[in-house]
């Protein structure tokens, strides 16, 4: 059973003595380091020229733990690759909970931990925060916004305008894992555990890539609205269209089943450790192979290329067939009949 | 087996179809004109791109087959009302959340304040029923004769559970008398139809023989694979050039000569056939399923008694959904399409419905 300090209580919030337990049992042991340590109001810290990246994000999935991931690892991942397909090497971020009274407290320290692991595997910082607590039923258990801050590495040129017609199209693996693995948790169809989340920190992998290929032109996580949604919204910015060979789309054998079955595509399915690049044609080889040399992209692939247009995306069938992917009017529903 | 999605093999296919389709086109002097009747070959065939390659060879239709599409304006508008009752927790398929009636939709109407859950399966509607006992939920029964037995089985289900708060709002449909009335259109122009494999592995092939005996037009059931489509296409097409008129069963692994008696034996236990509204073809004599007199108390017609106005409910703003639904006009012929008429602000169903044909040229279809 639980005891009344097990759980999160509206006192948590108030800033006073549990406020300040809270912030020394569980977020300061995992989030150790010395700029947040100094637990002044701001975290302060010393810059180098150049240009900087910032982004924010907020996390509200359910299930909060999922196959492959938790909110925490999330949060961490998503503003990190949202910093890494920008060019940015990410360095810092704060990190902000808005907690529901009676939320478990070895809930919530999974949850830290989980954040802390990612942040440890990317090599970032978590420097400041800040916990609020609001009553029961008026949050789903915890929310967590993540903002971070980055350096935009001197050698990344990524742009729309950069793309032509010609370049090539690449992703990084399997698409539609975390998409799906959290409806299958969320919807109880008895194929839990089935499908994984791919959610992984991304900058390591990008970093490097960016500093070896200048002919990488434009790169974007292939986050909400999937493959599909992402590649539309750089051709209506582009202006061009994207033609993509559905022969070479990576999508696992599970993945694919199962959207079968329900009537699913993979393709609008979010992701949490993909992203799309789009590279000068005579580079792609090049990007491809290192790519592939990395365990964890080792099902790199090249689905397509950019071609003259007015910001279509097109896919070219197995059966060599056209059609057109568009975005989404609402979240993916199941077939009826 | 032949595995029947792949691609070489739908590549010879296509070679022999061809071959076919220029035969024809001789017999009858112009393009064949055929017809899809189920929402899931509308999708299957926009999505492999088979549409784009055989668009030069003949001509392919999208009819019917779109339980959502179908839906009459009135059954809609009903809907709207069930769902603004005290206490009313509407259940439903996800498709037809965003169905716009005459004045809203369930999604405008669960901002404001309706109840909707989406389930996948009216089973788990029940379940949701037991769990909440001070709710009363209404599914919202929907579908062809593919999705009426689990339908009919819920509501065996509830009554067996003792359940008094969950009910059925039946506007499910059964296929044959519609394809009556269309195939009863002189100016249809249709040469062969593409039944629809899921609804057969209940209906049986028998059940469709009247297309080919009575109205003397080839019909073949096709499987919902790229493959199993273009197979029906050709068998279609050899019907044509040699003059005949026979119903094919063409989804052998699935479809059997007498269907699924005992699926169509829960759906007689809890239905009666009725005259029933369809979009764009009116009323269609014995195309609807009621909740029969024995299972009374899980009509949530009866239940919870909505009125309408049935003059504004005909009003459908200019939406040529009917006459995509009839196939007289393709979806990029109603001035509407993509224009006024998208996904996000959909004018009719046809747009709405994963299945539905409107969304699948808008979703799939290079213009």
């Amino acid at each position: 059973m639980q005891g009344k300090h097990d759980i999160v209580l509206l006192s948590h919030g108030d800033g006073g003595l549990l406020t300040h337990r809270l912030l020394e049992k569980y977020f300061l042991p995992f989030f150790k380091n010395e700029i947040l340590e100094s637990l002044t109001d701001a975290a302060c810290f010393l810059v180098q020229p150049g240009r900087m990246a910032v982004t924010t994000d907020s996390f509200v999935v359910d299930p909060i733990f999922f196959p492959g991931g938790d909110l925490g690892k999330l949060a961490v991942c998503g503003t990190i690759n949202d910093l890494a397909v920008s060019g940015a090497k990410p360095s810092y971020l704060a990190a902000s909970f808005i907690l529901e009274e009676g939320f478990a407290l070895s809930e919530l320290e999974r949850i830290i931990e989980s954040m802390s692991l990612a942040c440890k595997e990317a090599d970032v910082q978590v420097v400041t925060g800040d916990t609020k607590v609001v009553g029961r039923g008026q949050a789903d258990k915890v929310y967590i916004t993540t903002t971070g801050i980055g350096y935009v590495l001197p050698e990344a040129n990524l742009a729309y305008f950069r793309i032509k017609p010609g370049d090539a199209v690449l992703v990084n693996g399997p698409l539609g894992e975390h998409g799906l693995a959290i409806m299958l948790q969320r919807e109880s169809l008895g194929l839990e555990n089935k499908v994984f989340s791919d959610c992984a920190p991304l900058n390591k992998l990008i970093e490097p890539l960016l500093k070896r290929f200048p002919g990488i032109k434009f790169m974007r996580d292939l986050t909400r609205g999937g493959l599909a949604t992402t590649a539309k919204e750089i051709a209506l910015a582009s202006g061009l269209d994207i033609w993509f060979d559905e022969t070479s789309l990576p999508i696992g054998k599970t993945v694919k089943g199962i959207t079968e079955l329900l009537g699913l595509d993979p393709l609008y399915l979010a992701n949490e450790g993909k992203f799309l690049a789009i590279v000068e044609a005579r580079e792609a080889e090049g990007v491809l192979s290192y790519l592939k040399n990395d365990c964890r992209a080792k099902e790199a692939c090249i689905i397509g290329e950019i071609g003259p247009g007015r910001g279509d995306v097109c896919l070219k069938t197995a059966l060599g067939g056209a059609r057109k992917l568009n975005m989404l009017a609402s979240s993916p529903l199941p077939r009826i009949c | 087996m032949i595995n029947r999605n792949d691609p070489e093999i739908g590549k010879k296919v296509l070679q022999k179809l061809a071959g076919l389709a220029d035969q024809a086109a001789r017999e009858l002097g112009r393009p064949p004109v055929l017809m899809e009747i189920c929402g899931t070959h509308t999708v299957a065939v926009s999505r492999s791109g088979i549409r784009s390659l055989l668009k030069d060879c003949l001509v392919l239709k999208s009819g019917p087959g779109c339980p959502v599409c179908v839906t009459d304006q009135s059954d809609i508008d009903r809907i709207i009302l069930l769902s603004r009752q005290p206490g009313v927790v509407i259940a439903t398929f996800g498709d037809m959340l965003r169905v716009p009636g005459t004045y809203s939709s369930l999604e405008q109407e669960r901002a404001r304040q309706a109840k909707a859950e989406i389930f996948y399966s009216p089973l788990e509607a029940v379940d949701f029923a037991e769990k909440y006992p001070g709710e009363q939920v209404v599914f919202l029964g929907i579908g062809f004769e593919t999705t009426t037995p689990a339908i009919a089985l819920s509501i065996r289900q509830a009554r067996k559970q003792g359940l008094p708060n969950y009910s059925v709002f039946s506007i499910n449909k059964v296929v044959p008398p519609v394809m009556k009335v269309l195939l009863s259109d002189s100016e249809l122009g249709v040469d062969g139809f593409i039944l629809p494999g899921h609804v057969c592995t209940i209906t049986g092939r028998k059940a469709f023989d009247f297309i080919s005996a009575e109205y003397n037009k080839p019909a073949v059931i096709a499987g919902f694979e790229p493959v199993d489509v273009l197979e029906a296409v050709c068998l279609l097409l050899k019907q044509i050039i040699e003059r005949q008129a026979r119903t094919v069963n063409g989804y052998t692994r699935l479809v059997q000569e007498e269907g699924n008696k005992k699926a169509r034996e829960i759906m007689n236990q809890i239905f009666d056939p009725a005259d029933v509204y369809w979009r764009g073809f009116g009323l269609v004599e014995g195309s609807g399923l009621k909740i029969n007199r024995d299972y009374a108390d899980y009509d949530a017609s009866l239940r919870f008694p909505v009125e309408i106005d049935t003059v504004s409910s005909q009003s459908n703003f200019g939406c040529a959904c009917g006459d995509v639904l009839k196939g007289k006009i393709n979806p990029g012929d109603c001035p509407l399409f993509a224009k006024r008429c998208t996904p996000l602000w959909p004018v009719g169903p046809c747009m709405v419905s994963s299945e539905g044909a409107c969304a699948a040229y808008y979703q799939y279809e290079l213009s």
